[in-house]
């Protein structure tokens, strides 16, 4: 029975390290493929980095963008507009009221190229050739201006910003419009594009990164004993958000209803997680209890598990105290082993994954788990994909960023 | 060394379409910035940044609204440069 509370998901657009749309990323997903690679260039040796790989998009934007919109748009709305259209096509490119329809699109960082290639115009060359689209190109705004644009939104465009977590947070919001009556359909999720040196540079001096230069597509391996950090993603993922009136009333193919929105912030460090997990547990208690549905019920986690030492346990003994016994059936999957780590893109590639999962019955594979920690006790998805069980079932996704920031989305299946 | 003004019009034409998507052989010299072409100001002044660089002038923005044509910016560009 649906209400007329329920949003549903019914287009999925993304563009990753494992492939330029949804399809390609899936399959590449559920084959444990890592999009992790050696980068071809020389910072290492310019600056000084000590990460010589990343996990880059797999399509470059030039050839999917004419040159003009590369010319206006930083990378990290150019990755959002290519999942956007996907997206949008995938929905069925829903005739709605543009007064009922809108943007939230986030990423964690923000125009990042656009600002760092002004500055170096500004040093080498002057004021005068500092391009007039400099500001409209950085603005963390950006990406999901871009979007409000494509799709004609006037309900409201938003980008909200949680480092990590902001591509859920995104999608938490956009949920938040629908049920709150301001819009019918929402194009939401996240994105990100800063493989620029200076990050690399700032991320590798937080001792954050994985060092393993030698064995870039073995770098990222959340819960294995010899993690030592994560893989720097690039990327964007985007859902098409609906009531589910709407979407019943135009016949669309729903994949998901996404039916719990929890949030909440450690007030612990900066960086560092609530090694308790408070934060993290409140999160995904209110997700569970939003989505007004049991524990019992989530049979998968797509994991925030970025492949650090302190954060993959935290969030998994946040799991174990939330869920009890019943984290004894949930397939646990950390699907940045093979994506990298998409920051502001992250959390929104994550819910398409969840949605996948619980569309497909398919939970996909955490891969380079040689030796999985001791300390962890949950019921790890490893290297292959696991079939989850028929019937109403629900998932639960969660997103952590720095600054203390917890999102947690529960999807049901329909 | 200064551009003849055929030379002028085919540097101005690749900036153009590079900002616009337009093919070069539409950029005609008594064609309309926005009314033919669809260029708006903030476009209009990512093109006059592009020309200050490449053809090496300085074009004043009080001047930037007297180049309504296509022709009015390469008749200018080859004077500045003489």
């Amino acid at each position: 029975m649906s209400t007329v509370r329920d949003v549903v998901v019914t287009g999925l657009g993304a563009t990753t390290p494992l492939g330029g749309d949804v399809d390609s990323t899936w399959a590449a997903a559920l084959a444990g493929e890592s999009g992790a690679r050696t980068l071809e260039n020389d910072w290492a040796e310019k600056y000084g980095i000590p990460v010589t790989f990343a996990a880059q998009i797999k399509v470059a934007p030039d050839q999917v963008l004419p040159r003009p919109e590369i010319k206006r748009m930083d990378p990290s709305a150019q990755y959002a507009i290519i999942a956007t259209r996907e997206a949008w096509a995938d929905a069925g490119s829903p005739e709605v009221d543009p007064e009922r329809l809108g943007a939230v699109v986030s990423s964690g960082i923000g125009g990042i190229w656009t600002t760092l290639d002004a500055w170096d115009t500004l040093q080498e060359r002057g004021a005068r050739r500092v391009l007039p689209m400099t500001v409209p190109m950085l603005m963390p705004n950006s990406p999901t201006a871009y979007v409000e644009l494509e799709i004609g939104a006037q309900a409201g465009a938003h980008a909200l910003v949680s480092a990590c977590a902001s591509g859920a947070e995104a999608i938490g919001y956009g949920i938040e419009m629908i049920r709150s009556g301001r819009a019918d359909v929402v194009v939401a999720g996240g994105t990100e594009a800063a493989l620029h040196p200076m990050p690399l540079a700032a991320f590798a001096a937080s001792r954050t990164l994985s060092l393993r230069n030698d064995d870039p597509q073995g770098a990222s391996r959340p819960y294995d004993s010899d993690r030592d950090g994560f893989v720097l993603g690039e990327g964007s993922g985007i859902v098409v958000l609906e009531s589910a009136e709407h979407a019943a009333a135009r016949g669309a193919r729903v994949y998901a209803r996404l039916a719990g929105v929890g949030l909440s912030s450690d007030a612990y460090h900066i960086t560092s997680p609530d090694p308790d997990g408070r934060g993290q547990i409140a999160a995904m208690r209110r997700a569970v209890e939003n989505a007004g549905i049991g524990y019992q019920d989530v049979v998968h986690l797509n994991a925030h598990a970025t492949s650090t030492k302190v954060g993959d346990l935290t969030e998994t003994r946040s799991v174990r105290t939330l869920l009890g016994s019943d984290a004894d059936h949930v397939a646990l999957s950390a699907t940045k082993s093979m994506t990298g780590h998409l920051l502001g893109g992250a959390g929104a590639l994550e819910t398409i994954f969840t949605i996948k999962a619980l569309a497909d019955r398919k939970a996909p594979p955490t891969i380079n788990v040689a030796n999985p920690d001791p300390e962890l006790d949950l019921d790890l998805v490893r290297d292959v994909p696991r079939d989850l069980p028929a019937g109403d079932v629900a998932a639960i996704n969660n997103s952590f960023g720095f600054g203390g920031h917890n999102v947690a989305l529960v999807a049901t299946s329909v | 060394m200064a551009a003849t003004e055929q030379e002028v019009l085919a540097g101005l034409a690749e900036i153009v379409s590079e900002e616009t998507g337009l093919p070069t052989d539409a950029v005609l010299l008594e064609k309309s910035f926005t009314d033919d072409l669809d260029i708006d100001s903030l476009s209009m002044m990512t093109i006059v940044t592009h020309c200050e660089d490449k053809f090496d002038v300085r074009i004043p923005d009080e001047d930037v609204k007297n180049l309504t044509t296509v022709g009015d910016a390469v008749s200018y560009i080859t004077k500045a440069q003489a």
